[in-house]
């Protein structure tokens, strides 16, 4: 019933007749829902649709209906790898420019900088989320190892092998082991591409050094007994499980982990530690992931300018921070971050080592090709065991040739 | 015997019907072609339309994302395809899950056909039963056994860790061949019934009197079996085998839910999937698809010609 009214444009959600807003929104515990509701007026109504659970399947479902101009969409919840894409395709609207320049002003950089293209700011930056080294201190204790100062991959790996611990990573042939192999090169100042902006004609550059040094720390967990035994299929759930179960030592993981065993496990909850994403070379900053939501506003929708109103008020840092406190789902904005009862969910120390980390976070590249240079990479790299020194140069032809289009993929 | 009794037959009424050509019986034709024709209409419009469309996209060089670059690339796309090492993969990967399936399902199948056949007590509960799996949805059963296989809350490790390749830390998952292994086993469990459905059919149409007649000429169980039942329901296993054969090549849930293609485990339909959907690469994936669908005809001819030579043989022999 709720697909056919919103099939039919201006079918109103009550009796009013007022236009309905339908914002596509990634599964969550129900923080969208309610911001929607509080971003309604008495011009419009903004409801909820879900998409699915997998980012790809988000992407997918989204772009083949925005393709058919499927006016349904008037707002959507948009992951930053395809971002561009959508942009680049013309699926989203133009933000105006001087809302362009307040929401610039308002997020963080890195929020920013990951929904702009071809230097405008396409999405509306919502929530950030950033990876951190999550650690369970009887384990450091154990192992003797000081998490006061910045760690690298080869010492938790060492130190995880040493004393029978396991590693949570995420390296199952999906979109978060992009993500880390990402962070690892990112980490080792290098890039997947240069001038991603050029779009089909950037430089892949993932044969460099610090491609080599990522495929080394790969390749290194991989070999070693610190690996899970599901690594190769592991995911944010399975890393989660590791990291509860007794071989649990360290685990790279989202935001959202710091709740996850208050209810299963609050022995472990007790015990979990925090610190800064691990360096890939000792001595050089690490670069942990960047994740998070922006909100678009379709082309094809039969009420832009309600759309873009609406989207203004769903990201204002209030409505961030509401988000925050039902999601875990953090800020985008250091505003967001403000929101008073965030600081009774969490630590004050661990809110700023997200923010820390979000502005120190190396996003995805900003490209509308980064759906084949991250099935390239998975394609690749996948599994993890079979990571080696070459596998950084043979991904470098394997994306130039998908790129081409000279290849299947 | 009755094989060879029955087409003979058959062509003595034809020739009858071809001696009587009368006006009537061309009246009678012509109208039942008038009363199919809405129908025929209707079926080429609903499967030639994107049929053709498919065949004129897959000379295009198209992505969904960036259509201002469409460009007219004629066969290139098939060339790309057919130059491709994971084309040839994917394509082997298929062909082996469909004939090591197809083959354990057709033993398995006839078993269960004989006992649904044979079965005097409780036949409804009995042919219910063994028609479950075939009931449930591709896509839930290949989510039960993908838990059935998973490391962390599979019950498959922890049952069978007393054979020696099977530890509680063997991730099904991880490697090419327990991974096909894992897939295989699921869509033959969910298949099975299908094919012993149609097997049932075929064992039903061997006559008991044929049976008991080779009975009393002392022939033994296999020689039953190999010399009357088997040869008897050759049309019913080849109809049986032809649309198992055909639904295992174009493998699809099992595969999404349990791998994703992950270690090589891709099948053909998985990869046209993969470049129309999540590339949307509409040009290479029509190309694809065409190829799809030419294998699957080849596939289907090539099965009934095997069948029709073996038949021929057998009533040489006879």
């Amino acid at each position: 019933l709720t697909l056919a009214c919103g099939i039919l444009a201006g079918c109103s959600g009550d009796d009013s007749g007022k236009p309905e807003l339908v914002w596509y929104i990634n599964p969550d515990s129900g923080g969208q829902a309610a911001i929607a509701e509080t971003c309604s007026t008495d011009q419009y109504t903004v409801t909820t649709q879900v998409l699915p659970q997998s980012s790809d399947q988000q992407r997918i479902q989204l772009a083949r209906r925005l393709a058919a101009e499927d006016p349904a969409i008037d707002l959507m919840s948009l992951d930053p790898p395809f971002t561009a894409e959508f942009a680049n395709a013309g699926f989203l609207a133009k933000i105006p420019a001087d809302e362009q320049a307040r929401l610039t002003e308002q997020s963080f950089e890195g929020a920013a900088a990951a929904a702009t293209w071809e230097g405008e700011l396409v999405a509306f930056p919502f929530w950030s989320n950033t990876q951190v080294l999550w650690y369970r201190k009887s384990f450091v204790e154990k192992a003797g190892i000081d998490m006061s100062q910045p760690v690298t991959w080869d010492q938790i790996i060492d130190a995880a092998a040493d004393n029978g611990g396991q590693i949570g990573v995420q390296a199952n042939k999906y979109e978060g082991y992009s993500v880390w192999i990402n962070a690892l090169i990112s980490g080792a100042g290098g890039n997947i591409i240069e001038n991603a902006e050029k779009g089909a004609d950037a430089t892949v550059s993932v044969d460099s050094a610090a491609g080599e040094t990522a495929a080394g720390i790969i390749e290194k967990l991989a070999s070693s007994s610190a690996a899970p035994s599901d690594l190769s299929v592991s995911n944010e759930g399975t890393a989660g499980s590791t990291f509860g179960s007794d071989a649990g030592s360290f685990l790279v993981n989202w935001t959202y982990i710091w709740h996850n065993y208050d209810a299963t496990a609050p022995d472990v909850a007790k015990d979990i530690g925090y610190t800064m994403y691990p360096e890939s070379v000792a001595g050089e900053e690490a670069r942990p992931p960047y994740g998070g939501i922006g909100i678009g506003v379709s082309e094809y929708s039969d009420q832009k300018e309600f759309a873009l109103e609406a989207a203004a008020c769903l990201v204002e840092p209030d409505q961030q921070g509401v988000n925050a406190e039902m999601t875990g789902n953090m800020p985008a904005s250091p505003g967001g971050y403000a929101y008073p009862p965030l600081a009774d969910i969490y630590p004050a120390d661990l809110l700023q080592l997200f923010q820390d980390s979000v502005n120190a976070a190396a996003p995805r590249s900003v490209t509308p090709y980064w759906s084949d240079i991250s099935s390239s990479l998975q394609s690749t790299w996948h599994p993890p065991a079979s990571v080696n020194a070459d596998t950084p140069g043979k991904s470098k032809t394997f994306i130039e040739e998908i790129i081409d289009g000279g290849r299947l993929l | 015997v009755s094989a060879v009794t029955a087409p003979q037959s058959d062509k003595a009424a034809e020739e009858k019907a071809r001696a009587a050509g009368s006006d009537r019986a061309i009246a009678e034709n012509r109208l039942g072609q008038r009363l199919v024709a809405p129908a025929v209409v209707l079926m080429v419009l609903v499967t030639a339309y994107p049929m053709l469309q498919a065949l004129y996209l897959s000379l295009f060089r198209y992505r969904l994302t960036t259509p201002d670059d469409r460009e007219f690339v004629g066969l290139g796309n098939y060339i790309t395809v057919l130059s491709d090492s994971l084309f040839w993969k994917d394509t082997v990967n298929t062909v082996i899950i469909m004939v090591v399936t197809v083959a354990i399902e057709l033993v398995i199948g006839f078993a269960f056909a004989m006992v649904m056949h044979k079965i005097m007590i409780a036949r409804g509960l009995m042919r219910t039963s063994i028609l479950i799996p075939y009931g449930i949805i591709t896509v839930v059963s290949a989510f039960a056994w993908q838990f059935a296989f998973s490391l962390n809350n599979g019950f498959v490790n922890s049952w069978f860790s007393w054979l020696p390749w099977i530890a509680d830390d063997t991730n099904w998952y991880g490697d090419h061949w327990p991974a096909m292994f894992a897939i295989m086993v699921s869509e033959i469990w969910k298949t099975t019934p299908f094919m012993a459905l149609l097997l049932l059919a075929g064992l039903s149409q061997v006559s008991e009197d044929m049976i008991e007649a080779s009975e009393v000429d002392g022939a033994t169980w296999t020689q039953r079996l190999f010399k009357v039942i088997l040869p008897n329901m050759k049309a019913a296993i080849m109809v049986a085998v032809l649309f198992r054969a055909l639904d295992a090549f174009r493998i699809f849930d099992n595969i999404f839910v349990m791998t994703r293609g992950a270690q090589n485990t891709e099948s053909s339909s998985f990869l046209t999937y993969r470049q129309v959907i999540e590339q949307m690469q509409l040009g290479m994936g029509s190309a694809l698809s065409v190829l799809l669908f030419l294998t699957v005809l080849l596939l289907a001819f090539g099965i009934v010609k095997l069948f029709k030579v073996d038949l021929a043989q057998a009533r040489g022999e006879g």
